[in-house]
């Protein structure tokens, strides 16, 4: 390393089969956009639709790495606020007639407020104790959605249905290719802002706090504010993510947000990369499509095997968390960083 | 690097259907019925919380195993395509949208729990697909009017509480009623089903409603409770593992309500022999198909039958497993209604033939009840018996009742 | 009165198989500083093992005992071949671990055993000798066993070598180390305790809430309140925690707010209760060395 940075100067150092890092960077950044863009016309109306809630959950792993990967906060209640956009945006929906797209930015609001409420008390909490407190509120939504005095809310157990919207203007979409690109449109944006989020002076304070939490106070961070502020920011994105969860499924029900949906969110995060914008579409891909595949795979086995797609689930995770315990975005760092130090040594 | 083998796999494939497309093929069947073969699909909750009725879906792959050793029916075998959605609502919107446009089924068959099956209500009704027999006693599956691509098959559970007010006023007419619920769409069904039974009696009647989560480890705290409210009548609507504590519970305690059990609990040996069968003599139930582990069925030659096709077909399943006798006899319904269809094999007649059973009975259904439909009626079972536990077995009482 | 007294007297006795599963967690604790989601399912497995043996005729104690031996090796083992590669990986990697081997241990458990319930017979006599209707034999004798067993971890930690050993290399691993101590396989054998804790945990769960796949899911999540409530570095207090939370819950359905919102209202009073103590009841407040 050391003879590295003698004979080269450093921006030269970060060369990678001829072409620099970051060159490499924005290539892959341009053909994910490509393919994003590409796939709902070339994808089955099905596929199209799982790609969709890729999305979807890419949004709220995203809010939930804010808080967890970047600000060091452990929650297993992520679904809670989930359910609540979710919800939002289904009441509106069904009882306002409020149009969907004007739903989300309620949704992410009302997040937004819980988080933050939320996060003052749990702010004494450090750890494990978040978790417990994070847990308890994941577990006590479905009941709060289904209890009577709400009903004519939120329709009980019964849930509610809302209605699946067809693309407007008379654009030449079907209705899953529209929705695919109304959640990418928002998908977006957001990506973009948490992505500013964590590179500027906010940033950098959210992970002092996540690192060095008395370094951080005496250093002038107001810790208190800054940990209710990410609580509320990662909630509204979690909110969104669940109101157009809601949207995209057509229906929400208490049993559509079991605590499984809070531990399914924290095993994206850490399969995507703690600490990582692009992370959360490794994390959501493997939350969408792994489970399915699993009851696919216990087909090979045969009937006898079906009672197991959870135990093939089971498996696959502790696999791939054998294989990168740092998540997808912690191995291909790693893999950018030997690559780069095998090309500078070549050279 | 998974969506771009996705995207080349879903352009073979759309390429694939463009060429089927060109061909005349079988324009008046459903998709997915060939000459040998009649391909349907079912969600159920293999994995997470509801994994228990996975049984139910077992034990219908196993039936259809059965009907295609023996030739299929018409000549083509059964391929039933059944997908795990963890009792999640949006996985299974996902699971069944993979059945009807990726994997082209007839129809689906027996997807298993109301929120499930609210979910994808009006996505198959929108794309005409049959939704046969949902495995869950809500009342909304009977609802040709609006929903004509929609047939429930059991009982509903409304039905069955209706059932249990008529005996009630006709036997303790000045009962003091205390209900257990599971505080879901199931439990509360129940309940809207008792108060529209009793009517405006229901107030003066129920002295306590207390509801229990499935996540609870216990409902003796609730029993102890409904024994403290001076209730003499004690309305059970739990599933078997709460239903065998609450019984063993109030015996523990000293509470002798008279005791009406649901039919979702009323297996012996899942439930009254874990309980205690001392415990559990004088409760009374109903019924609508044999329970498997009744002593009092085990020359029945139906019930033999049954357990041929458990030891030969099913055999890593718990025989007293009621769960089994349930797919059972659906699988045997839908046997019946695509014999029917004879080689009409499209929705249309698929629905049309659903909707004209004629008394079929199926043999592990009590004798006497037999499934009926037309356009107008899509409950295929109407019917019940009550039956009171004599400590080993159930004894029928009265004929079969319309609830 | 009579109900009053009643549901305290059930809500301990649901506390005692909390406050047991609570000890099992602790005790992961102490060694790792990590909760294991996976516990109650590999108690749930441990019961299942104890009914085979039972039902292939052995003595209810004896099948007890081997029990805890299997479970105990089950423990180690699951720590030496799944936990061990994890050792330099980030936390929340073990947690997914933990989450991987929960759903593993249910799904098998459904496969071998199906879901439907099995009995699971009690050491404990069927009909009272003190003649109370407020608490049953099996629940009076579960609580005795909870607090033997808190006791023997008690004393193994405070007073054997190896209990020692074990807490010193859970406190400073680097400085154990050097003392000569193999601080893998104490890792490993709290896994192993924990394990065998958790199996009597479940031995004497079932009897009451049955036996099945399921069974411990509930449990685990008071357990883990009852912990926490108590403090999870120390093993009275998660005792104490547990049944706090069986007695708090009972109460609070039965007067506070109906039973449809009872876990609501404990889970509500717990987080208040940690709002205002962080560390627990009877935890060591932590202490930053900057």
């Amino acid at each position: 390393m050391t003879t590295v940075s003698e004979t080269q100067p450093p921006t030269a150092a970060r060369l990678v089969a001829g072409l620099p890092l970051a060159t490499w960077r924005r290539i892959g950044a341009a053909a994910a956009a490509a393919l994003a863009l590409a796939l709902p016309f070339v994808a089955s109306s099905y596929h199209t639709f799982q790609f969709t809630q890729v999305i979807v959950y890419a949004i709220a792993l995203m809010g939930l790495n804010l808080l967890t990967g970047y600000n060091g906060q452990i929650s297993l209640g992520h679904g809670a606020f989930y359910a609540i956009g979710a919800y939002v945006t289904a009441i509106l929906v069904s009882k306002f007639d409020v149009p969907y797209w004007a739903t989300v930015p309620v949704a992410g609001a009302v997040c937004l407020g819980a988080g933050f409420l939320f996060g003052l008390p749990a702010l004494r909490l450090e750890g494990l104790y978040l978790a417990l407190a994070t847990f308890a509120l994941a577990l006590v939504t479905p009941q709060i959605l289904k209890f009577k005095d709400f009903d004519s809310w939120t329709g009980g157990v019964q849930g509610i249905l809302i209605d699946k919207p067809d693309a407007p203007f008379k654009l030449p979409l079907d209705g899953d290719q529209w929705l695919y690109f109304f959640c990418l449109a928002i998908a977006v944006p957001l990506f973009w802002a948490a992505r500013n989020l964590v590179r500027g002076r906010v940033g950098r304070a959210i992970v002092a706090i996540r690192d060095h939490p008395i370094a951080a106070g005496t250093m002038g961070v107001d810790t208190a504010i800054y940990k209710s502020l990410t609580f509320g920011v990662s909630a509204f994105y979690t909110g969104v993510a669940g109101s157009l969860g809601g949207i995209v499924t057509g229906f929400v029900a208490p049993d559509s947000f079991q605590i499984l949906l809070s531990l399914y969110l924290l095993v994206g995060i850490v399969v995507g990369g703690l600490a990582s914008i692009s992370g959360a579409f490794f994390g959501a891909l493997f939350i969408e499509f792994v489970p399915t595949y699993s009851d696919q795979l216990t087909d090979l086995l045969g009937d006898r095997a079906k009672a197991l797609p959870w135990a093939v689930f089971g498996l696959l995770l502790i696999l791939f968390m054998y294989l990168m315990p740092t998540g997808v975005m912690g191995m291909l760092r790693r893999l950018g960083f030997w690559l780069e130090r095998k090309s500078s040594a070549g050279s | 690097m998974i969506s771009r083998r996705r995207l080349l796999q879903t352009t073979a494939a759309s390429a694939a259907m463009l060429a089927t497309r060109s061909l005349p093929a079988f324009a008046e069947n459903a998709p997915g019925v060939t000459d040998k073969e009649i391909k349907i699909g079912q969600t159920m909750p293999y994995s997470g919380p509801a994994s228990a009725y996975g049984a139910i879906g077992k034990a219908e792959l196993a039936y259809f195993k059965k009907i295609n050793d023996e030739g299929g029916v018409n000549g083509r075998m059964i391929n039933l395509l059944s997908l795990d959605d963890g009792y999640s609502p949006p996985k299974t919107v996902e699971q069944i949208r993979r059945l009807v446009e990726q994997e082209k089924v007839a129809f689906i068959f027996q997807s298993l729990g109301t929120p499930p099956n609210s979910a994808i209500h009006k996505y198959l009704n929108d794309h005409k697909v049959p939704q046969l027999f949902p495995a869950t006693g809500a009342t909304k599956w009977a609802d040709p009017e609006h929903f004509p691509w929609t047939m429930g098959w059991q009982p509903n559970y409304q039905t069955e509480s209706h059932i249990y007010a008529k005996y009630i006023l006709a036997n303790k007419p000045a009962a003091k009623i205390g209900i257990l619920y599971q505080n879901d769409d199931y439990g509360k069904d129940y309940v809207t089903g008792l108060k529209q039974g009793l009517g405006d009696r229901y107030d003066k009647l129920v002295v306590k409603e207390v509801s229990y989560e499935v996540s609870d480890p216990t409902v003796d705290s609730q029993i102890v409770t409904l024994q403290a409210s001076g209730a003499d009548t004690f309305f059970n609507v739990t599933t078997p593992k709460f239903a065998a504590q609450a019984i063993r519970k109030a015996y523990d305690i000293g509470w002798k309500p008279l005791h009406i059990l649901n039919n979702v609990s009323n297996s012996v040996s899942a439930v009254l022999q874990p309980a205690g069968l001392d415990k559990s003599v004088g409760i009374v139930s109903s019924a609508y198909y044999k329970d498997p582990t009744d002593p009092k069925w085990k020359n029945d030659p139906a019930y033999k039958d049954y357990v041929a096709w458990m030891a030969k077909y099913n055999p890593d399943a718990n025989i007293a497993d009621s769960f089994n006798v349930y797919g059972y006899s659906v699988a045997q319904t839908l046997v019946q209604v695509l014999k029917q269809c004879g080689n009409d094999l499209s929705r249309e007649n698929i629905m049309k033939q659903a909707a004209s059973l004629k008394n079929f009975a199926p043999p592990m259904l009590l004798p006497g009840i037999t499934v009926n439909t037309s356009p107008t009626d899509f409950s295929p079972i109407k019917q019940m018996q009550l039956e009171e536990f004599d400590g080993k077995i159930w004894v029928l009482i009265g004929d079969v009742l319309t609830g | 009165m009579a109900q009053l007294l009643h549901q305290l007297f059930s809500g301990l006795a649901n506390g005692g198989i909390y406050a047991s599963i609570a000890l099992a967690l602790v005790m992961i604790y102490q060694a790792t500083h990590l909760v294991n989601f996976a516990q109650g399912e590999m108690a749930m497995f441990s019961t299942y093992v104890a009914w085979s043996l039972i039902d292939w005729g052995m003595p209810y104690w004896a099948a007890f005992l081997l029990t805890l031996v299997i479970s105990f090796a089950g423990g180690v083992i699951i720590e030496r071949v799944v936990i061990r590669p994890f050792d330099k990986a980030p936390v929340l990697a073990s947690v997914c671990v933990f989450i991987g081997l929960l759903a593993i241990l249910n799904s098998l458990a459904g496969f071998i055993y199906t879901y439907t319930i099995k009995p699971f017979p009690s050491p404990f006599p069927e009909k009272a000798w003190y003649g109370s209707v407020y608490i049953s034999p099996h629940e009076g004798g579960e609580i005795v066993v909870m607090l033997v067993v808190l006791a023997l971890v008690y004393a193994f930690f405070r007073f054997t070598p190896l209990g020692l050993a074990m807490r010193a290399s859970a406190q400073n691993p680097v400085s154990s180390r050097l003392v000569g101590i193999r601080v893998g396989w104490m890792l490993a054998l709290g896994w192993g305790l924990a394990a065998a804790t958790g199996a009597v945990a479940g031995m004497m769960a079932a009897p009451i809430v049955y036996l099945e796949p399921n069974m411990m899911g509930g449990i685990l999540l008071y357990g883990f309140a009852g912990a926490l409530l108590g403090g999870i570095d120390n093993p009275w207090g998660a005792v104490l925690g547990g049944f706090l939370v069986g007695v708090l819950e009972n109460l609070a359905g039965a007067y506070l707010v109906g039973a449809d919102l009872k876990l609501t209202a404990a889970l509500v009073i717990i987080v208040g209760v940690l709002v205002v103590r962080p560390s627990g009841l009877f935890g060591r407040p932590v202490v930053t060395r900057v």
